[in-house]
């Protein structure tokens, strides 16, 4: 007999394994998060798919679908939650939307109006964070960076590198290269390698590519991110 | 002429009158009047503040992000600067104007046509026309767009359709009224569909006619006070610009072209990567603007004036019809070779608004504006110019990138510094004629104000939504004391607050 979960009220059925995330993707339910991707690992980082699972919030990318939760997402709480951590992220780097390359097609972007975040509610931080444009193809605004680690796992897991990783904690956060001059020129990371195109934000950018593009024609310019997340996600390779 | 008040010989000495644009936003300006111990004007300066940090900012970006970037930090025209950074970024991947694929070419001039069209029918209609239709020392609660609605509805909404008319033609080229994107390096990212072709098609023969009208307007109004409005706030001056080839009037791309007072050519056809071997900027200790001069007329002698006028003194001819008749009949109602007319500012500019009219109609029905071979490629290169005609006049862009495609080094000579001499020389022209006396009074704030806009200067003050900029006048003696004060608020209202 298949086995279900509640989610908001709804029997989501679900196969032995699964995590809530994968279970409500599959049954078509969106839950905001960042950091995860159906081709890697779950991370569990970026907090913003929390649920409440029996009353306790957990993350629903890394906690597994039981017989008989209940499982709380699309409540006020929950969405409030997720704009304040949204909004966070906004602060604790550089996000310049209006002239950023990735914009219309930007994850984080997509999220915060999925979420009707209309302001930034917190101070800006503006850390100091440099580029690194020193490889010919591939350019790396650290102003960008939201730490979900994608880049990490992909290039661990799917091309078989490990070019980036995350070091520090709190503020000190930073994404570091691996190579001898900590430079990306020096990295084996190259512009077919699925870390380059993994970034849900724009910190990791092809070079030369940037506003190719129009407006209208943009990911998020006809569909909300949950519409494509339903597409892209519900597809696992 | 006024050059004597520039610079007192015992500043210490002289009383000021500080004039005190009460702006928040993009660009905060005042104008300080010195005068002397017979309460003569003395001395008169316009501090403008704007683009401080401008070159800083963009410093360390990609240079793809240039054309983006750079309309952010303006909010008044940017399109223009899009398009300056667009021609600039082409030169970093190897592509000179010439080898820009015909189509790209030409969606950029539709999409420059349209921002001066809205540019100038937002300054005429919305900021100048109040003035000149009810006249400078008319009642100032009726002296704006609002009055003109009253009196004149069928002016004031012919000047908000063209300004829309204009926005759709940006929106249909950038994807957005405001702040979309459309010149990448080499190219430009969207083609023209046919149906959004039509769809602009379907209103332009209206908005030539409203543009033409606009035209027969503002002679109207300089046909009707012929004295006043040759002399008042004029200058001689030189003038520059782009020109084409053939010297006809150019917006989009050209050599640059200098005339002196006369009418005589200074330079021309000059390549403009080659800008600072014919142009120099001098910094003075009393504003953030520089001063752009003539390298070959010196500091002194060497300020001209850009823009319309500039651009309708300059050419041979315009290569449209209309424009071209009007151009001709601007020409006769002044005699001069030159036209140094402040208030001509205003004539020029619509017949510019008239010529980018035709030209929006003619680029529409030229079926290779539709083509989609859109972006070619060349040699990267390290160094990048680009120049363009904005609204309010030459616009240089230009700059250096690493081997990792990072800008280096930035600099951008906007249309407003260019005219920054000439702006100080019209107010010191209007302070010397209207003030006189310890007493502060609302003509001659009326007066300064309309001697500034007719430069349409990129100020916020300058171009606020009710077409009033809000000024805080200070008269200050010698000793540091304030004789008189008066504030005039941005609804027009003026106080002694
Ligand atoms: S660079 Fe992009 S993919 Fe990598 S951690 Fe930062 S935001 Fe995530
Ligand atoms: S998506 Fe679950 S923690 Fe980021």
């Amino acid at each position: 007999m298949t086995q279900t979960f509640m989610l908001d009220g709804l029997a989501i059925p679900f196969e032995e394994g699964q995590t809530i995330m994968e279970a409500a993707i599959a049954a078509g339910h969106y839950i905001p998060h960042l950091c995860y991707h159906p081709d890697f690992t779950p991370y569990g980082s970026c907090k913003l798919c929390n649920v409440e699972v029996n009353g306790k919030i957990c993350a629903a990318c890394t906690f597994p679908a039981r017989e008989g939760q209940t499982v709380v997402s699309e409540s006020l709480e929950r969405n409030s939650d997720r704009q304040r951590i949204t909004q966070m992220l906004f602060v604790e780097g550089n996000h310049f939307c209006p002239s950023c390359e990735k914009s219309g097609n930007c994850q984080l972007q997509g999220v915060a109006y999925h979420l009707k975040m209309t302001d930034d509610h917190f101070n800006h931080q503006f850390p100091h964070r440099e580029i690194d444009a020193s490889h010919p193809d591939i350019l790396i605004d650290f102003n960008r960076c939201i730490f979900c680690a994608l880049c990490v796992r992909a290039s661990q897991e799917e091309d078989g590198k490990d070019v980036f990783a995350i070091s520090g904690r709190g503020i000190n956060k930073r994404l570091i290269i691996n190579s001898d001059s900590g430079q990306l020129r020096d990295s084996e990371l190259t512009v077919n390698d699925r870390a380059t195109h993994i970034c849900p934000t724009g910190a990791i950018v092809i070079k030369h590519t940037a506003y190719q593009v129009p407006i209208g024609d943009r990911q998020y310019d006809h569909q909300s991110i949950s519409e494509v997340s339903m597409e892209q996600d519900g597809n696992v390779s | 002429m006024y050059e004597h008040l520039e610079t007192a010989e015992h500043p210490d000495k002289l009383k000021r009158v500080v004039i005190d644009p009460v702006s928040r936003v993009e660009g905060h300006g005042k104008v300080t009047l010195l005068l002397d111990e017979n309460d003569q004007v003395k001395q008169a300066r316009l501090h403008i503040v704007e683009f401080r940090g401008f070159e800083r900012f963009i410093q360390g970006r990609p240079y793809w992000e240039l054309p983006v970037l750079v309309q952010r930090l303006c909010g008044i025209c940017p399109v223009s600067h899009h398009l300056a950074a667009g021609k600039a970024i082409d030169q970093l991947v190897g592509v000179d104007p010439e080898n820009l694929p015909i189509a790209a070419t030409q969606l950029r001039k539709l999409l420059h046509f349209g921002q001066v069209l809205q540019s100038h029918a937002l300054h005429f209609f919305h900021l100048a026309s109040p003035d000149l239709l009810f006249g400078f020392d008319s009642d100032i609660a009726k002296r704006n767009i609002i009055g003109v609605i009253g009196a004149h509805p069928d002016i004031a909404l012919q000047g908000v359709k063209l300004r829309k008319y204009g926005q759709e033609v940006i929106r249909v080229v950038s994807g957005k009224r405001v702040h979309g994107t459309a010149a990448i390096p080499g190219g430009m990212n969207k083609p023209l569909s046919k149906t959004d072709r039509d769809y602009l098609l379907t209103d332009i023969d209206q908005i030539i006619a409203w543009t033409a009208s606009a035209v027969e307007l503002v002679k109207q109004m300089h046909c009707s006070n012929r004295s006043f409005y040759d002399e008042f706030a004029s200058i001689p001056s030189h003038y520059m610009g782009l020109i084409q080839t053939d010297g006809a009037l150019e917006l989009y791309h050209g050599g640059l072209r200098a005339k002196d007072t006369d009418g005589a050519v200074i330079f021309d056809h000059v390549d403009y990567c080659k800008y600072n071997d014919y142009i120099h900027e001098q910094v003075k200790s009393w504003t953030y603007m520089k001063f752009p001069y003539l390298l070959s007329l010196g500091k002194e002698n060497g300020w001209y004036r850009v823009g319309p006028l500039a651009r309708v003194n300059n050419c041979d001819f315009i290569d449209t019809p209309l424009a071209e008749a009007a151009r001709v009949d601007f020409k006769q109602h002044f005699e001069n070779p030159q036209v140094h007319s402040t208030l001509a500012f205003h004539w020029a500019r619509m017949i510019e608004a008239l010529h980018c009219a035709e030209s929006i109609k003619r680029l529409l029905n030229d079926p290779v504006t539709l083509s989609t071979d859109l972006v070619t490629q060349g040699e990267k290169r390290f160094e990048g110019v680009g120049v363009i005609e904005a609204p309010r006049g030459t616009l240089f862009h230009h700059y250096q990138i690493d081997e990792n495609d990072i800008v280096t080094r930035a600099n951008l000579i906007v249309s407003t510094t260019s005219n920054n001499t000439a702006m100080n020389e019209s107010v010191r022209q209007v302070a010397a004629t209207y003030l006189n006396g310890r007493e502060l009074n609302e003509a001659l704030l009326n007066n300064l104000e309309v001697a500034i806009r007719a430069y349409d200067p990129c100020l916020s003050c300058a171009t606020h939504a009710m077409g009033k900029m809000p000024l805080a006048v200070e008269l200050v003696d010698y000793d540091g004391k304030l004789v008189d004060r008066l504030v005039k608020s941005s609804s027009g209202h003026i106080a002694a607050a």
